[in-house]
């Protein structure tokens, strides 16, 4: 355990290490006067700004949170459907599919608008954004593991009798959870993303008025106090998933073959 | 149509083409209760086609497949079909795997696991229950495949080349423990290999496949007492039967 402890450090020490010396190269930046102040920011200002703020970046951290995570929820139901749907129907797949890569060649911000003046500056109009940007990526990438499956086993389970449902559950389903953690991933850092951007757009809180807030203020050491935290928050949820993904996935962590 | 007497399985008069190509013709054999009976044939002479057509994945143009007297012709499910490949399922237990087919029958999860967990050790299986297959060797794996195998059809199984991929030790090793395991459960077993002395050492009687279309050219009976071992490849009987398969093979 403490060796292995010992390795993670050993592996993330040169990773660290460029985080120090790009934080002391841009203090010097800012501290040699290179640029005015108000435009950047040295790091200990940012790190002052977020302390200074941290009431107000928490409460609005905590708005844009329930939406990227209700969107995500959402997005992550509509791909599973609609993969689901087109890997049981040939037709259907050949129907659906252009749709969705059309829906995904429409920018966001040119939407965003649109769906504040359908659906007003609450919840709503957020949450679709997001679950417009997240349900691709999932339904690409199960659709791509539900179609990895092994023909060899899947004629197997038939030839046991199997029908079209155990052998979704026996063997599409897990096949595809290497394709669907790794859309998961994408899919999460979308939805923080998402949300700050539907919060430009329109909205009452979150870190994404937060945002447009501060910009207008000129307050630039908290636009990089705000920006640093929505880093963390994506960097956050990536860890969960692949946290997740380890867990439900115990087979692919093991390498004891016996010779 | 010829009428066949009654066997644990039976193959009658059957042909098939692809594409206006005769690849078998006029194939009759069978199989009794308990016989470990081989298909001996150089690759391509349509073994497996013949499989496929016994296994109800494939219709034969003409003639029938019996299985205790009853036509299954073309009927999958009936008759349980191992191949090369062990196809065990990366993401579930060998428990899991093994229990598989019971759990497609409807049996409920856990009877399906405690009677697969019955018969692990004398499947020379017993302490691989919760690993995962790629924590087990190719041998082991294909133990764990029969078993799945067996759980499936105690009735008759088809093995397709199913210890071609192991290497020549590990294929030596799985022989024995084979032979020792058939001894317990007197599976009717049909057997597919193109390594001669294997079908010399494991079956009762060997048909061989030879010519194109394919057709049986020989049945030797292997008239040695069982449980038998390597030592049986050291005798002047085997070199005998080895000549007549290589005879009728080519």
């Amino acid at each position: 355990m403490r060796k292995r402890f010992r390795n993670t450090i050993r592996r993330n020490l040169p990773a660290a290490w460029g985080i120090i010396i790009f934080l002391v190269l841009w203090h010097f930046f800012c501290a040699l006067g290179a640029v005015p102040e108000y435009m950047l920011p040295s790091p200990s200002d940012v790190v002052k700004a977020f302390i200074d703020d941290r009431k107000l970046l928490f409460e609005n951290a905590v708005i844009t949170l329930k939406e990227a995570f209700i969107g995500l929820l959402s997005g992550v139901t509509v791909g599973f459907t609609a993969a689901v749907i087109m890997d049981s129907v040939e037709f259907l797949r050949r129907g659906i599919y252009p749709l969705m890569v059309l829906s995904q060649t429409v920018p966001t911000v040119a939407i965003a608008p649109l769906l504040v003046l359908w659906f007003g500056y609450e919840m709503t109009p957020k949450i679709i954004l997001i679950v417009l940007s997240t349900f691709f990526p999932v339904a690409i990438g199960l659709l791509g593991g539900f179609e990895s499956a092994d023909k060899d086993t899947v004629a197997l389970l038939r030839s046991m009798g199997a029908n079209r449902k155990q052998i979704f559950l026996y063997i599409k389903l897990p096949s595809a959870l290497p394709e669907f953690f790794a859309s998961l991933k994408i899919a999460a850092s979308y939805s923080v993303v998402g949300a700050v951007i539907s919060e430009w757009l329109g909205g009452f809180g979150g870190l994404g008025v937060y945002m447009t807030r501060v910009k207008k203020a000129f307050a630039f050491d908290r636009m990089f106090a705000v920006i640093f935290l929505i880093s963390t928050i994506s960097l956050v949820l990536t860890a969960l998933v692949s946290l997740a993904e380890k867990k439900s996935m115990p087979y692919r962590h093991i390498n004891n073959a016996k010779e | 149509m010829i009428i066949c007497p009654m066997n644990k399985l039976e193959i009658c008069d059957v042909s098939k083409s692809f594409d206006g190509k005769k690849i078998v013709e006029n194939i009759s054999l069978n199989l009794r209760q308990g016989e470990i009976v081989s298909l001996l044939g150089v690759s391509g002479s349509g073994k497996t086609t013949l499989f496929n057509i016994v296994s109800g994945l494939m219709q034969p143009d003409s003639g029938s497949v019996l299985l205790n007297g009853e036509d299954i012709t073309g009927i999958t499910g009936k008759i349980s079909y191992m191949m090369q490949k062990d196809l065990l399922l990366p993401f579930r237990t060998v428990c899991d795997n093994v229990a598989l087919p019971l759990i497609m029958k409807g049996e409920n999860k856990k009877t399906a696991r405690k009677k697969a967990i019955s018969f692990f050790p004398e499947f020379g299986l017993e302490g691989t229950e919760k690993l995962y297959p790629s924590q087990l060797s190719g041998g082991m794996r294909q133990r764990a495949a029969l078993l799945r195998t067996y759980l499936f059809s105690q009735d008759v199984a088809l093995l397709d080349e199913p210890f071609s991929a192991l290497d020549t030790l590990t294929k030596a090793a799985v022989h024995k423990w084979y032979l020792d395991v058939m001894e317990h459960i007197k599976l009717t077993t049909f057997f597919i290999t193109h390594d001669i002395d294997e079908a010399i050492l494991l079956s009762d009687r060997i048909y061989i496949l030879s010519g194109r279309p394919a057709h049986i050219t020989d049945e030797i009976i292997i008239d040695y007492p069982k449980p038998r071992n390597e030592a049986f490849s050291l005798t002047a009987e085997f070199t005998g039967y080895k000549k007549r398969v290589i005879k009728n093979l080519y």
